[in-house]
């Protein structure tokens, strides 16, 4: 017969064992967990921007936080990437905040619990998402679980070199981009590019499928959330564009000018070294092109889409930073004080967007007369708040699908090695489909 | 019982004799001393292998896990892009490590025939494999690189075509290679100290029977040296089947593609020609987080190595037993 004594230690093991339990689950109310905002604390912050521009924005924009929050000190660590974010939460020892510049992972974290649910911090504190433009609410959840808020965000555009353009209108159609590469293309007596009009490869830089396929009105997933490559001729209608326009450089050319560029985000990019005439990139390159060739006479506009669909000119590919609350945070109040200083606070979102060349993601911000960025940035803001605008859907195995694509395009399709099409693009279904079920998807 | 085992005591009984008392001591005593290894080899090795061996039968995504069974080595069976890695491991394993014990111990004789300036030499030899992996990688692709490095300008000037390393498919593993060659210090100075190691009066006695260099160096030297050679080689593919820096940091930095989230990246570059397993391990691992299968793919690497360490240690001792006759 067990003894009172074993009777209550019973009792609060099951009770230890209960709020072990309700602490482990994803959507477990940890709101409250770690000492009250009001009290003196330090909270670490990791976040990915490390040029020294962007670690200076960020720092500017917590220095507002410090003055509303003087009893909270705030650590930022830069240069963090979501490998090593993930890493840190499964090792126990997280930041109190942690940032990514995709949503690409976003879907993983919210249905894992890795970082912890905001619906109660939000519910707490009387927020009203409605100050975020829809695209960028779905995308920092996933399958209703709010596990990010949005911390600015990008999208992509068409820059053209006015000088290069000798007149020309930006292109609104694909069949006008290529028909205006080809005349503004240089080439040396051998046939080797000096300067490009536009570089299609998928090697360039930015001009991922994912930045450019869209334009084309691809629908990466069908409705059962399987790989549709084969499935979608948005696909075929994509890489038929970009095929004939490698060919017509001469996709020895084109390896040879992919290989004498530089480096991305350094300033013999090729765009602001004048190499190539038009290129699809992302609000930053605004920024950048102010610090790095403040001497470069450019324009910007949307990215031309298929010849088929010019209606929905005006949109693009748009994705943001999220940032959120990992699971095993020490100051959760203080850290969701900190988001929501840093998503919601207008004066803050656009000092950020100004230093960093991004776009605001609230809708005050959007507007806010106090933005300060170039006229070419104009472009960003219309196409962010396009309805033709569109993301990358989110999957338990991330971008996978994206890669995959990628893969495929630059090492079979770019080179030559492709047979048939329908073909490869139905043995690059299955392969995606494999990686989804590997990842439990 | 087989010696050495350890006997215990049947129930009931106080021990058995005197003697078995003593031997039991000893046997306690073996272990006491030996506890410190064996506990270090319980919780780095086996422990960590037991687990790797579970989660390869899970879907693990470092937060949740389930039961798949097999399903994570059925996948094996088509991942084109493991198969891929694979193969370039192999290549490199095949080609770069007999590669790196042949030059090292080439450089190693020339040394032993220096009189003036031997230390210095062996120095300057030596300096190459202090750089820090990511740098020497970083300065080579930097140096070699078609449009910006000075070794193609000043090549180009002078009519000289060179491979385009790193950006060329068929280049690419072989100036991992060259980058491997480089860095061979750590064993020209094992292969040095072997060869420094093997008694003149041999090869005095060599010569006076009328054994030219090449005998010499075939009858003399590398059958001194062969224990050295067996050790480089072995632990030079061990090492090459876990390559992942330099190849990483090559492909990345020859991409042009900035190391950053958001900036998409699958190692390889180009077009999957540095894809070493190891680096597909950890693509599937800590950026996709197949945890389960990258736990498969952790168990294949450990078999190739001890495939690969049977055999070389099988082929050195029947190397080693036939100088003996």
């Amino acid at each position: 017969m067990p003894t009172t004594t074993t009777r209550r230690l019973a009792a609060v093991t099951a009770a230890a064992g209960l709020a072990l339990a309700a602490g482990c689950t994803a959507g477990g109310d940890r709101s409250g967990q770690g000492p009250a905002s009001g009290e003196k604390q330090t909270i670490e912050v990791w976040h990915g921007w490390s040029a020294p521009h962007e670690v200076k924005a960020f720092q500017d924009a917590v220095a507002g936080f410090n003055k509303a929050h003087p009893n909270i000190t705030v650590k930022l660590v830069n240069g963090q990437t979501d490998d090593r974010i993930t890493n840190a939460i499964r090792g126990g020892s997280p930041p109190d905040v942690v940032s990514s510049f995709t949503t690409d992972s976003v879907g993983q974290w919210c249905q894992s619990g890795a970082w912890q649910n905001l619906s109660p911090f939000i519910a707490k504190s009387g927020l009203d998402l409605n100050q975020f433009p829809r695209a960028v609410r779905s995308y920092t959840e996933y399958k209703g679980i709010r596990c990010a808020m949005p911390l600015l965000a990008d999208a992509y555009g068409l820059y053209y070199n006015k000088k290069l353009m000798k007149g020309e209108r930006p292109p609104k159609t694909m069949g006008e981009l290529t028909a205006l590469a080809k005349k503004l293309t240089v080439r040396a007596s051998d046939g080797t590019i000096k300067v490009a009009g536009f570089m299609p490869s998928v090697q360039y830089y930015e001009h991922q499928v994912q930045h450019l396929a869209p334009q084309f009105g691809v629908t990466w997933l069908t409705a059962g959330g399987r790989a549709n490559f084969s499935g979608d001729p948005a696909f075929q209608a994509y890489l038929k564009w970009n095929k004939s326009l490698i060919d017509w450089y001469g996709y020895d050319n084109v390896k040879k000018f992919l290989r004498s560029m530089g480096q991305e985000f350094e300033s013999s990019n090729p765009f602001q070294k004048g190499r190539t005439a038009m290129a699809v990139d992302g609000e930053w390159r605004t920024k950048f092109i102010q610090e790095e060739a403040p001497g470069l006479d450019y324009g910007t506009a949307p990215v031309p889409v298929s010849d088929d669909r010019a209606s929905a000119y005006g949109g693009g590919f748009i994705t943001g930073t999220v940032i959120g609350i990992p699971r095993g945070a020490r100051h959760a109040p203080a850290a969701w004080e900190f988001v929501r200083y840093l998503t919601t606070d207008t004066g803050a979102l656009v000092t950020f967007a100004n230093a960093l060349g991004n776009v605001p993601s609230t809708i005050p911000a959007l507007s806010s007369p106090k933005l300060t960025l170039p006229p070419q940035f104009r472009t960003f803001l219309d196409v962010f708040k396009n309805p033709n605008s569109s993301s990358t859907p989110p999957t338990p195995n991330g971008n996978d699908y994206v890669v995959r694509f990628e893969k495929f395009t630059q090492e079979e399709w770019e080179p030559g090695k492709v047979g048939d099409l329908g073909r490869a693009l139905k043995k690059l279904d299955g392969e995606v489909d494999d990686s989804l079920k590997l990842a439990g998807g | 019982m087989a010696s050495g085992s350890l006997r215990l005591p049947l129930p009931g009984t106080r021990g058995g004799t005197a003697a078995a008392r003593a031997r039991r001591r000893r046997r306690l005593r073996t272990l006491a001393f030996l506890s410190p290894w064996l506990a270090g080899f319980g919780l780095f090795f086996v422990y960590p292998l037991a687990a790797t061996v579970y989660f390869s039968f899970t879907r693990y995504n470092l937060f949740t896990l389930e039961y798949v069974g097999l399903d994570n080595y059925t996948y094996l069976l088509h991942d084109r892009d493991a198969w891929t890695a694979m193969r370039n491991t192999l290549w490199l394993v095949a080609v770069l490590v007999p590669l790196r014990v042949l030059f090292g111990l080439g450089v190693a004789q020339l040394l032993t025939r220096i009189k003036r300036g031997a230390g210095v030499l062996r120095s300057i030899l030596y300096l190459p494999y202090l750089v820090p992996p990511v740098s020497a990688t970083v300065a080579f692709v930097f140096l070699l690189n078609p449009g910006t490095g000075p070794f193609q300008t000043v090549a180009a000037r002078l009519g000289i075509p060179l491979p385009d390393f790193f950006n060329d498919a068929a280049w690419a593993k072989p100036g991992l290679t060259l980058l491997g060659l480089w860095a061979v210090g750590d064993v020209m100075i094992i292969m040095l100290a072997a060869l420094l190691n093997v008694p003149a009066s041999l090869y005095e006695a060599a010569a006076i029977d009328g054994a030219g260099a090449c005998a010499r160096f075939r009858h003399i030297t590398l059958p001194t040296v062969s224990p050295v050679l067996a050790f480089s080689a072995v632990t030079g593919v061990i090492e090459t089947l876990q390559y992942f820096t330099q190849p990483m940091v090559a492909g990345k930095v020859a991409s042009g593609r900035a190391d950053l989230p958001g900036v998409q990246y699958s190692p390889g570059y180009p077009d999957g020609s540095t894809l070493t397993f190891p680096q597909w391990l950890y693509d599937q691992g800590f950026r996709q987080f197949n945890m389960g299968y990258a736990c498969v793919l952790a168990l294949v690497m450990f078999a190739t190595a001890m495939a690969f360490t049977v055999f070389l240690l099988r082929r050195f001792r029947a190397f080693a037993g036939e100088e003996a006759q």
